[in-house]
C-alpha cells in the first residue's frame, strides 16, 4: 500500500540538514526512517514520520522547500531472502523500481520502493499476498 | 593623422546621414548637418551609440550598405533572444584584414611563420578575424579553434607552429595540457602569442611566456567596431596602439559623457572611420581604460590605449563570450520551473573560465527522483547555450536561499584573480 513519503531538498552547506530535522524536532513529529539521496551539489532527503502532512505543512510554512509522494511500502518476512523474492516478483513483471530502501520498525522488516508503474506494482502486491505497512 | 582622421570622420557622417535613418534623425534632432562635421575635433558634437541602440535596430536598422553589398555577417549574443548583427562588405573585410596584419607585424610574425588561430570560428569575430589577417600578411594560417587541446598540441609540435591568437586563459591551459602531455617548452616553437578577448594582466603575461616560452602581445577588439584589430601592442607590451585611422577613440566619462583630459581614465568610445556596412558614431564600448600620451619608443605614432581596467556595466567576458547578467535572467523568467531568482558565479578552473548559474526549483517541479532533477538542469544548461552561446553549470538551491534584496540586487560573484 502506499505510504506518505517527505522529500527534502537540502543544499550542500554545513547545517542544512540539521536545521531541517530541528524544525521536525520544534514540531513534535517523530522520524520513523530516513534516506539521503546525494550529489556533488545538493541532497534529497527521504523522510518517513508519524505524521506526514502535519510534517509537509510545517516545513513548507519554515519555508523549506519539500515535496510529499506516494510510495509503496510493504514487510518482509524474517529470513534471509526475503527481501530478494519481494523485489524479484516485479523485476519478473518488468516493472522498474526508482528507489528503495529498507529499515526495521516495531521488530518488522519494511521495504520503500518508489516505481513509474503505480497501477500494476500495486496488482503484483495484491496478487501476492504482499502485507501492507501501517505505521 | 587628425587631418586624415577629419575627412574621414565628414565622409562617414555624410554617409550615415543619408544611408541610415537612425543616424539621420538623431542629427536632425540635435540641429546639426554633415557639413557641421568637417574636422576631428567637431566628433564631440555627435550623438552616441550604446549596445542598446543596436538592439533596437536589430537586426539591419544601423546597416548602411545595401544588402547586396554585404559579404560576411557577424553576430555576438543578445539579451532578448536578439543578438547584435554586423554586417561587412568587401571593403570592410580588406581593412578588418590589413588591420589584423599590422598586428602581427608589430609582434614580429612574417610570412616565414606558421600561425594558429586558436579564437572560435563562427560567428564570434575573433576566429575569421584573425584567420584573414594571417593570410593578408601572407603567413601560413593553422585555423584550429577551440576545443580539442591536445590535437592542437600536437599540431603545434609537429608543424613547427611558431606563433598563436588565442584568450590568454587558453594559452595557459594550453600549457597545462603540454604538462599533462609530457611536452616541454623545447619541444615546441611558439615564440609569440596574440592574446585578446578577455582581460588580462602582466602577471599572466609573466606566465604565460615563461611556460610556453613565447613573447605575449595584447589584441583588442569589439565586433561592434570591427572584430580584433582594433588596437595592438608593439616589442615595448607598454599600451596598445590603436589602428586610429580607421577606429578614433575618445575616452569620456560615463556619467556626464563628457569627453577627459588626454591621460585620465573614463569609457572607451569608438568611431569608425572608414567602415561601409555598418559604421558607427560614437560608440559606447562600456570599457574602461585611458590613452597614453607621448610617443612610443617602437616608433609608432599612432596613439596607444592602456590595458582595460575595467567595466561601466554589469556585462562579464567568460572564455572571450560577452555575457549580460540580463541575458541568464530573461531564460529563467520564460523557464517555469524555476522560482525568478538567480545567482551568477564565474570562476576559473584549470584556467578556463567556468559560469555557476544558481537556479531555484520551485516546489511544483521538485521532486526526489534524482534523474529528474538532473534532467531539469540539462534542459536549462540547453536553454542558456543557445541565449550566451556558452554552457553554464546549473546547480539547484532550495527555494529561499539565493539572496534577495532591495533594489539592484547583488547577482553576480566573479571569483576570478587575475594574478
Amino acid at each position: 500500500m502506499n505510504i506518505k513519503q517527505l522529500s527534502v531538498f537540502i543544499e550542500n552547506k554545513s547545517g542544512a540538514l540539521l536545521r531541517v530535522f530541528e524544525l521536525l524536532k520544534e514540531a513534535n513529529i517523530q522520524l520513523v526512517a530516513t534516506t539521503i539521496a546525494d550529489t556533488m551539489d545538493y541532497g534529497i532527503c527521504r523522510i518517513i514520520c508519524n505524521e506526514p502532512q502535519r510534517a509537509y505543512d510545517m516545513l513548507k510554512e519554515a519555508g523549506v522547500s519539500v515535496a510529499l509522494n506516494d510510495v509503496f511500502a510493504v514487510e518482509l518476512d524474517n529470513r534471509p531472502g526475503s527481501a530478494a523474492d519481494a523485489i524479484s516478483l516485479f523485476a519478473k513483471e518488468g516493472i522498474d523500481l526508482t528507489y528503495l530502501y529498507t529499515f526495521l520498525f516495531q521488530g518488522k522488516g519494511i521495504l520503500i520502493f518508489r516505481t513509474n508503474d503505480r497501477p500494476r506494482a500495486q496488482e503484483i502486491i495484491e496478487a501476492n499476498g504482499l502485507r501492507d505497512v501501517t505505521l | 593623422m587628425s587631418e586624415l582622421q577629419g575627412r574621414r570622420l565628414h565622409k562617414v557622417v555624410d554617409y550615415v546621414y543619408h544611408n541610415v535613418p537612425f543616424y539621420r534623425n538623431k542629427m536632425q534632432q540635435m540641429g546639426i548637418e554633415p557639413d557641421d562635421i568637417l574636422t576631428i575635433e567637431d566628433i564631440t558634437k555627435l550623438p552616441f551609440t550604446t549596445k542598446q541602440d543596436l538592439r533596437d535596430n536589430y537586426p539591419f536598422g544601423l546597416q548602411a550598405a545595401p544588402p547586396s553589398e554585404i559579404v560576411r555577417i557577424h553576430a555576438s549574443s543578445g539579451t532578448t533572444g536578439n543578438p547584435t548583427i554586423v554586417g561587412y562588405t568587401r571593403k570592410d573585410i580588406g581593412v578588418w584584414s590589413e588591420c589584423m596584419a599590422r598586428c602581427l607585424t608589430a609582434y614580429g610574425i612574417t610570412r616565414k611563420d606558421t600561425f594558429s588561430v586558436s579564437y572560435g570560428y563562427g560567428l564570434f569575430t575573433g576566429g575569421l578575424g584573425a584567420h584573414y589577417g594571417v593570410e593578408n600578411l601572407g603567413a601560413t594560417v593553422v585555423p584550429a579553434s577551440t576545443g580539442n587541446t591536445e590535437k592542437h598540441l600536437k599540431l603545434i609540435r609537429d608543424l613547427g607552429i611558431t606563433g598563436i591568437a588565442c584568450t590568454p586563459s587558453y594559452a595557459l591551459h594550453l600549457a597545462e595540457t603540454m604538462d599533462k602531455m609530457g611536452i616541454k617548452k623545447e619541444d615546441i616553437k611558439l615564440r609569440v602569442g596574440a592574446f585578446g578577448a578577455e582581460p588580462w594582466t602582466d602577471n599572466m603575461r609573466k606566465e604565460i611566456e615563461e611556460r610556453l616560452g613565447l613573447d605575449g602581445y595584447n589584441l583588442y577588439g569589439l565586433s561592434e567596431i570591427m572584430g580584433p584589430s582594433v588596437s595592438y601592442e608593439c616589442e615595448e607590451k607598454h599600451g596598445s596602439h590603436i589602428n586610429e585611422d580607421h577606429f578614433f577613440p575618445e575616452i569620456i566619462n560615463p556619467e556626464t559623457l563628457e569627453p577627459v583630459p588626454m591621460g585620465q581614465h573614463g569609457e572607451l568610445v569608438f568611431t569608425t572611420l572608414t567602415k561601409e556596412g555598418m559604421p558607427v558614431l560614437r560608440y559606447r564600448t562600456r570599457d574602461l581604460c585611458s590613452l597614453m600620451p607621448g610617443t612610443c619608443p617602437c616608433g609608432r605614432t599612432n596613439v596607444r590605449m592602456t590595458p582595460i581596467m575595467g567595466r561601466s556595466d554589469d556585462m562579464l567576458i567568460i572564455r572571450g563570450i560577452n555575457v549580460f547578467p540580463s541575458q541568464v535572467e530573461s531564460v529563467i523568467l520564460s523557464t517555469k520551473e524555476f522560482e525568478p531568482q538567480y545567482h551568477l558565479v564565474v570562476d576559473r578552473v584549470d584556467n578556463l573560465d567556468r559560469l555557476t548559474v544558481m537556479v531555484e526549483v520551485r516546489d511544483e517541479y521538485l521532486t526526489d527522483v534524482l534523474p529528474d532533477l538532473a534532467k531539469l538542469e540539462q534542459m536549462l544548461a540547453e536553454k542558456l547555450k543557445n541565449v550566451l552561446s556558452i554552457r553554464a553549470k546549473i546547480k539547484l538551491m532550495p527555494k529561499g536561499s539565493i539572496e534577495r534584496s532591495q533594489g539592484k540586487s547583488k547577482r553576480v560573484t566573479d571569483n576570478r584573480v587575475l594574478k
